[in-house]
């Protein structure tokens, strides 16, 4: 396949906003007047940002953000991130290492497209369309505008999808066209550069009719300690029957205030899979709307977290059954050590007429430590009769008969605590049934374990 | 003996509403600190609890609904047209023609006697059940427990009931239960002295019946350190009001080493509000226990907690809610663990019927180092019609490693095999399906003392029937 040595090339940085306007500017001054921008974007925009202005900050008191320490966002101090010099772009080219082998490549570092590498000829001949943001909304105005942020951020963070529209200045579009199937994955980086930077990561995916593909997104920061803060949005369409995979590795620095906002819409005979590994950040919060629109639809959402030290990660879910004969299976882990927090507020919601869903929703958390901290909200809303929908939420500790055993093998304590958690996230990982990315996600978690002890 | 006679003094109170100067229906619709007065003054009520119920109304006055997370329903109720305090005798004024048909046709079915319907129905403010009372009274009075009402009770037993009054549920837990704290009457007051343990179950049935009910109940009940008691309030059949709004407040403790069982049937008229605050505090190796069955009403909120202080102690709360057509169950359960080695369990059922809608809310809160606390919750709904509703919202918070906690919940209708396989057999659907319905309950009801589990088999039937086919 290709290997990432073959059709690499820079992209040329046109219609990022120029230097001079961005450097200092603080995101909460508002939208950057960039005239590279079509007009209709930019009012939409516009739009965005009143709205952005019109939302009240969320309190605890709000359902939607129970347990989360809203105080976290204050946005005060995030800039837009100055224009990286040729020294930044070689330096986070150096460390965009990701998966061996994928069929397409994108890395952004302060919402700056650094790289992209094409998709093989053969795929572009039969119509992918794997292009930044700023050059589909122009070169495929029509497709972009019927999916760019065309449902509402209904978990929450509406302010916050909000603010994402009207800063967002790149990002990745993907079109797959009718019955075309991507074999390798398609990697997508994000990168934060710079001391309190600000990036508004977006992928826009759409898989047509019975399409095929992989995409796996990387959030980084370039100095672990550096206060920073991320605000994605992730929509991601499945035409009839199309099988779409979507993997996120969060990782972002330990000061960093992350939001993330999916979307998956499913049509009839399509599925979906997305899963979410969290291991960076000081405060990541995470909303994942998964519809089911069309007939025999089905999502499966997975995510993993390892949370240390003073790390909060915040979960919200929806999966909504909008037709009949529809699946969704969810599967959250949580491994929690230290001071941490994990909220997980999620809802199966089955609308009027969905009958025959078949809904799952599973959340564990194990508590590693005596000040860790998990919360767990897990809800169903059943307006239909004839469903089998079900919910799990447990937290618990090490079992301390497995923790003999190893002992008993001669493996000291806290190795065989790294091999039990190990084992507890392992489950959902494999459930990506994806060898590579799940020895590559393996290996991150490792690696966290390895940095902590 | 002394409470004897106390009792007998509420009911010569109640020709002393002729003071010309004190008019019944002086209190009339709406709050303010009028009413409140009226109240204290009607009730003679000591500085004390007069002070307390203005707190309670202002509370109640400055606190939003709660709408932001429960029903936008609460706010069909209008607080200025609720009568707050209706003085004893004057509550029924009720004909016999005026009970609506359903209601006259389900105390038929379920075989209550000619003169408990009169007052179920509100017809007759009492019914001849002093005498029933009277005996429970006496036979628990021997044993050194007081029974009472809560006005008595804070009256001739502050020594006793001041002490744990309004601190299990402060008024401003909520705001129904400050309107509670400043416009309660009626309800219990019991106190259980030490090691006694009350064979037969204290029924509030007969002692509202003997005293004539307020929508404004408060009770409080203390067990001593190793005593035990069992509790029942309400009753299967529907009962009828015109009022809106019933909102309660139930405090129980449980002392060192004692056992505390409270059982509720709630079949309010599909007209009333139904919003009560009821939580238990259990010392160290205590037992609260809370059976709950909420089968009327328009709305029903309600989420028995037990706050778990003490070593050892344990909180149970089972339930059953039935929502028919048009109605909301929005009942759940509260588990504070505060102690080590602490454990809870929650188990609830719910059935949803044509329009009806249930909702499980539930709170498990384990704080960071107590050690082995447990708590176990199963919530399971059974759909019968397409138009009918379930939600679950629990919220769990552990901290720690020395605790678990595991929630369960599931979602399902009534299987069409199973149904297929009794049809064959000659039963039709709907006798099938009531059949189905009770089976799903079983576990649970067999808990309820028997008199309790035959007429709610008996209800379910009678629910379940024009729901099929």
């Amino acid at each position: 396949m290709n290997r990432r040595s073959e059709d690499r090339r820079s992209y040329p940085m046109s219609s990022i906003a120029p230097a001079e306007i961005v450097s200092s500017k603080a995101i909460l001054s508002g939208p950057i007047e960039s005239g590279d921008l079509p007009h209709w974007f930019r009012e939409q925009q516009r739009a965005a940002w009143e709205k952005f202005e019109s939302i009240p900050r969320p309190t605890r008191k709000d359902q939607a953000w129970r347990f989360s320490n809203v105080d976290l966002l204050d946005l005060v101090p995030f800039k837009f991130t100055p224009e990286l010099s040729d020294d930044d772009r070689r330096n986070v080219l150096q460390y965009s290492h990701g998966l061996d082998e994928f069929s397409g490549r994108m890395i952004f570092a302060g919402d700056q497209l650094v790289e992209r590498n094409i998709v093989s000829e053969e795929l572009k001949k039969r119509g992918v369309i794997f292009q930044p943001l700023e050059r589909a909304m122009v070169e495929h105005t029509d497709l972009f505008r019927k999916y760019f942020m065309s449902t509402e951020a209904s978990l929450g963070s509406a302010k916050f999808a909000a603010l994402h529209q009207a800063l967002v200045s790149s990002g990745t579009f993907l079109f797959v066209p009718r019955g075309v199937e991507i074999e390798a994955p398609i990697e997508i980086f994000h990168w934060l550069r710079g001391e309190n930077v600000s990036v508004f990561p977006h992928l826009l995916l759409v898989a047509d009719e019975l399409a095929k593909v992989t995409v796996v997104e990387h959030f980084r920061s370039c100095d672990q300690r550096a206060p920073g803060f991320a605000c994605g949005v992730n929509d991601l369409i499945a035409g009839p029957g199309a099988k779409v995979t979507y993997v996120c590795a969060q990782n972002w620095g330990n000061n960093v205030v992350a939001l993330q906002m999916n979307t998956t819409a499913v049509d009839h005979g399509a599925s979906a899979m997305s899963l979410n590994l969290n291991l960076g950040s000081r405060y990541s919060r995470f909303e994942s709307l998964s519809r089911l629109v069309g007939e025999g639809a089905r999502s499966d959402l997975l995510a993993v977290a390892v949370a240390m030290n003073e790390q909060e990660f915040d979960a919200r879910t929806l999966q909504d059954h909008i037709s009949p004969q529809t699946a969704s299976d969810l599967l959250y882990k949580n491994a929690l050590d230290d001071r941490a927090r994990c909220t997980f507020g999620g809802l199966i919601r089955v609308e009027p007429h969905a009958h025959f869903t078949d809904a799952y929703q599973k959340v564990r958390n194990l508590l590693l430590s005596d000040d860790s901290e998990a919360n767990s909200m897990p809800g169903l809303e059943i307006l239909a009769d004839n469903v089998r929908c079900t919910h799990g939420a447990t937290s618990g500790q090490i079992n301390e008969d497995e923790m003999f055993y190893l002992h008993s093998r001669g493996i000291p304590t806290k190795v065989a605590q790294r091999l039990i958690v190990t084992g507890f996230l392992n489950e959902v990982i494999q459930r990506l049934d994806q060898p590579s990315i799940a020895d590559y996600l393996r290996g991150l978690i490792d690696r966290k374990f390895g940095r902590s002890r | 003996m002394k409470t004897e006679n106390k009792a007998v003094d509420i009911d010569r109170n109640r020709g002393d509403f002729a003071y010309p100067e004190v008019h019944i229906r002086d209190a009339g619709r709406g709050l303010s600190e009028k009413t409140i007065h009226y109240i204290s003054d009607v009730k003679e009520d000591p500085d004390w609890v007069r002070e307390f119920r203005l707190r309670g109304l202002k509370t109640f006055l400055e606190k939003p609904l709660p709408t932001h997370w429960a029903s936008k329903d609460l706010e069909a109720i209008d607080f200025d047209k609720i009568r707050y305090y209706l003085a004893p005798g004057s509550g029924a004024k009720r004909s016999w023609e005026e009970v609506p048909e359903d209601i006259k046709r389900t105390f038929e079915r379920l075989g209550i006697p000619e003169q408990e319907r009169k007052f179920l129905a509100g017809v007759e403010a009492q019914f001849d059940s002093e005498a029933v009372y009277s005996n429970i009274k006496k036979a628990v009075g021997e044993q050194g427990v007081i029974f009472v009402g809560s006005t008595e009770g804070l009256k001739n037993h502050p020594e006793i009931f001041r002490k744990w009054f309004g601190k299990v549920i402060p008024i401003g837990d909520n705001k129904f239960s400050a309107l509670n704290s400043a416009v309660f009457s009626g309800g219990s007051f019991i106190y259980i002295p030490p090691g006694v343990k009350v064979k037969h179950p204290l029924q509030a049935y007969f002692r509202i019946n003997a005293e004539s009910f307020g929508q404004f109940e408060r009770t409080l009940i203390i067990a001593d350190e190793g005593s035990e008691v069992t509790y029942m309030e309400g009753c299967t059949a529907p009962k009828f009001e015109t009022v809106a709004l019933h909102s309660a407040v139930v405090e129980l403790v449980a002392l060192k080493g004692a056992k505390l069982q409270y059982i509720t049937v709630q079949n309010w008229s599909s007209n009333v509000f139904n919003l009560v605050t009821k939580r238990g505090l259990a010392h160290e190796n205590a037992e609260i226990k809370w059976i709950d069955c909420n089968i009327g009403s328009r709305l029903t909120m309600k989420y028995p907690g037990v706050v778990l202080k003490g070593r050892k102690a344990r909180g149970e709360v089972l339930s059953i809610a039935l929502a028919g057509n048009g109605q909301h169950q929005d009942t759940g359960a509260k588990m504070i663990h505060a102690a080590d080695e602490t454990t809870s369990n929650i188990i609830s059922k719910s059935i949803s019927i044509g329009t009806g809608r249930a909702t499980y809310r539930g709170l498990v809160h384990v704080p960071k180092h107590l050690k082995h606390c447990k708590n176990n919750t199963e919530c399971d709904a059974l759909l019968i019609n397409s138009t009918s509703r379930t939600d679950t919202y629990p919220a769990i918070t552990v901290r720690g490693t020395g605790n678990s906690v595991q929630h369960e919940a599931s979602v399902s209708q009534v299987s069409a095999e199973q149904i297929f396989y009794m049809q064959q057999r000659g039963l039709s659907e709907a006798q099938a399906m009531s059949l189905s319905v009770n089976g799903f309950v079983n576990d649970l009801v067999r808990q309820f003392p028997m008199e309790y589990s035959v007429e709610l088999k008996r209800l379910i039937e009678l629910e379940m029937e024009g729901s099929v086919g």
